[in-house]
């Protein structure tokens, strides 16, 4: 991620890698096939899972949307034939096998059919709205997170760090297990509702027109900033502790010790030496917590009402939109099934041990 | 006596108190804080049921959005000694919110934490122990699993049955949070069931029930116990997202919950923070608290990591 496969120490088998047909040509096809099956096993289970669990429930959606009807309109006329006709709609009178094989099929091209709150809209067209904003606020304060929370990490080892940096990184760090929910409250009233210097909710200004515009990507960026900031203050310290776990690992190896008798500059053998081969674990760790980050984001964007996944599936429990909270929660597990699958293919690229170990 | 002061000064102070504290990683300064802190929550819990009304917590109980003692609310009244962390929008005390509801938030954590880390014990030793089918059976299925977020099953869960209560909360958690221990238990277990000792039972010939609990589990004592905090930490943060999102147990009072109740009244645009912001605070207290024992926990089982 923040560093790439370029220039490994130097070896001889580095050059290997980049004479061959390129570097994806080395991740040996076992590897890469146990790692798919894991992803669409992943993908197989949750939405399994998703639909499953509203099946054994009691509670009928054709029922629901039907109070809704009448909630809205008084009474409704012909309210038996209504609900039968949207029982026969949403496919209730099928066998459940044909209702579930239907439900695959239709899950793996995105069609979770039609939202009951917003009546006609496609459940897909609505995430596709919600999408790019929780994808884009993500990347935005993970990479943020990494980058910064293994530096700190980093200096707290090194021995030539500024004193500051030694004491104030522990003590910012006891804030870093409390999830982004709370301090993206605490910030909110901070920074909006008492100093009014951040927009208290949404996604961007009232008033300015969506585009690529400079106007709209300047309100994006300002509504943007306390939700990063709310996930990136409480995140980057669990990369920071594994880090500096790794790093004094790392400090006690032999090859540390030569680079200092050779005289090597402190900050070359930080970066060179220290961070480049503490960093390796850390992306497993990505790996592993990508999912409790991305649940943590959509709680933050529930609480900003930041236009994302979070707020759409808030607004779809209190609407008891069955196939926008079954759709969401289905994309939102397969971006983090799919990150992973991410991880784990660059990983080998980065390193080579993994790449032996398959083999 | 002399030699005993030239002896003296190499040892500095500081270096003294190291020495002293690798006698006993356990009582490690942030283990003890931790645990200091969650015993206090636990007590305010059990205590302040015997001190303070807990019947204040149900709703019109008390005037409504009283400031806590020696602030002032919007409408210019000061805080009463009936109500000394001030009232909600609906009239409840906000101390009882606290003793109530942060037992609560501890117990589906620590109830969803033992069921997931029993069932990781299980499952670990047998995929290391057993290996084959069993083996790869239970691998496949943590890895899956441990890719999928809690919370979102959870979501779907509860909003298609509706009310639940704080020990099926934390069951259902708790299938969400046996992987990592399961995990880490198989990984050890295969490590270890080649070493010297185990091999020595075994050849003496142990049950393998006797290597299992006997041999292997004391080893593995440090690292079940980060594994178990770490997890009591998933579970309240997977049990205050869902009561955020207005899930979870609707009739007692939870630390989330009561913060969900404050954001949909608009607590933060009218400065109520003691609403919101003393349940807030509660919880991040808890989960220094955690992480403060994660970290010591951590020094007890990897010694390098003792030196800060």
């Amino acid at each position: 991620m923040a560093f790439p496969n370029k220039k490994r120490h130097g070896g001889s088998a580095d050059t290997s890698i980049l004479t061959k047909e390129g570097p994806v040509a080395r991740i040996p096809k076992g590897y890469i096939l146990n790692r798919l099956t894991t992803l669409l096993l992943t993908i197989l289970i949750a939405a399994t899972l998703i639909w499953l669990i509203p099946r054994l429930s009691p509670v009928d959606p054709a029922d629901i949307m039907l109070g809704r009807m009448s909630a809205a309109g008084g009474t409704v006329a012909d309210s038996e034939q209504i609900l039968a006709t949207l029982q026969e709609r949403f496919g209730l009178n099928d066998p459940l096998i044909v209702q579930y094989l239907k439900y695959i099929r239709n899950v793996a091209v995105f069609d979770f059919g039609l939202s009951t709150a917003s009546f006609p809209t496609p459940v897909a067209v609505l995430i596709a709205n919600a999408l790019p904003w929780t994808l884009g606020l993500m990347l935005i304060s993970i990479l943020i997170t990494f980058f910064i929370g293994n530096l700190l990490g980093a200096l707290m080892v090194w021995d030539h760090s500024p004193k500051l940096v030694r004491v104030a990184i522990p003590t910012a760090m006891v804030f870093t297990s409390i999830p982004p929910i709370l301090s993206g409250l605490l910030l909110m009233w901070l920074f909006s509702a008492n100093l009014g210097w951040f927009p208290l909710t949404g996604s961007y200004g009232l008033m300015v027109e969506p585009g690529w515009t400079w106007e709209f990507t300047q309100s994006v960026l300002y509504h943007g900033f306390l939700p990063a900031l709310s996930i990136v203050v409480v995140t980057f310290g669990f990369w920071a502790l594994g880090m500096r776990g790794l790093m004094i690992t790392v400090q006690g190896e032999d090859y540390i010790k030569l680079a200092e008798a050779k005289g090597l500059r402190p900050r070359f053998i930080l970066y060179r030496y220290m961070i480049r081969n503490a960093i390796l674990p850390q992306i497993t760790a990505f790996a592993l917590k990508i999912g409790l980050l991305i649940a943590g984001q959509v709680l933050v964007e529930r609480i900003f009402a930041y236009n994302g996944m979070g707020k759409l599936l808030y607004d779809a429990i209190l609407d008891q939109d069955f196939p926008v909270i079954q759709g969401v929660s289905y994309v939102i597990i397969l971006m983090t099934a799919i990150s992973v699958f991410i991880v784990d293919l660059i990983y080998p690229l980065i390193d080579p041990r993994i790449r032996h170990e398959a083999e | 006596m002399s030699t005993s002061a030239t002896q003296e000064p190499q040892l500095t102070k500081a270096q003294q108190r190291k020495m002293r504290r690798f006698d006993n990683p356990w009582l490690n300064p942030k283990l003890l804080w931790g645990a200091a802190i969650l015993i206090g929550i636990m007590a305010l819990g059990l205590i302040g049921r015997l001190l303070w009304d807990t019947e204040l917590v149900f709703t019109g109980s008390g005037p409504l959005k009283l400031p806590p003692i020696g602030f002032e609310n919007l409408r210019g009244q000061s805080g009463i000694t009936d109500h000394p962390l001030g009232t909600d929008g609906a009239g409840r005390d906000v101390l009882s919110l606290l003793i109530v509801g942060a037992p609560n938030s501890l117990y589906v954590g620590l109830l969803a934490s033992l069921i997931g880390m029993s069932l990781g014990i299980f499952l670990g030793f047998s995929a290391g122990f057993v290996r084959g089918r069993v083996d790869d059976v239970i691998r496949v299925l943590s890895d899956v699993m441990i890719t999928i977020p809690p919370l979102l099953i959870l979501v779907v869960f509860q909003s298609a049955y509706g009310d639940v209560n704080l020990t099926m909360m934390a069951v259902l958690i708790a299938a969400f949070v046996w992987q990592s221990p399961t995990r880490l238990i198989r990984a050890q277990v295969m490590s270890m069931r080649e070493s010297g000792y185990v091999q020595m039972a075994r050849l003496s010939g142990a049950s393998t029930f006797h290597i299992m609990f006997k041999e292997m589990l004391p080893n593995l004592i440090p690292y079940l116990f980060g594994s178990f905090i770490a997890n009591v930490t998933t579970s309240i943060v997977t049990a205050v997202g869902l009561e955020v999102l207005g899930l979870g147990p609707q009739r007692v009072p939870t630390l989330g919950r009561t913060i969900y109740e404050a954001i949909n009244a608009g607590a933060l645009i009218q400065n109520l923070w003691w609403w919101w912001g003393i349940p807030t605070l509660f919880l991040a207290l808890m989960f220094i608290a955690l992480l403060l024992i994660n970290i010591g926990l951590d020094e007890v089982s990897n010694p390098r990591l003792r030196k800060l």
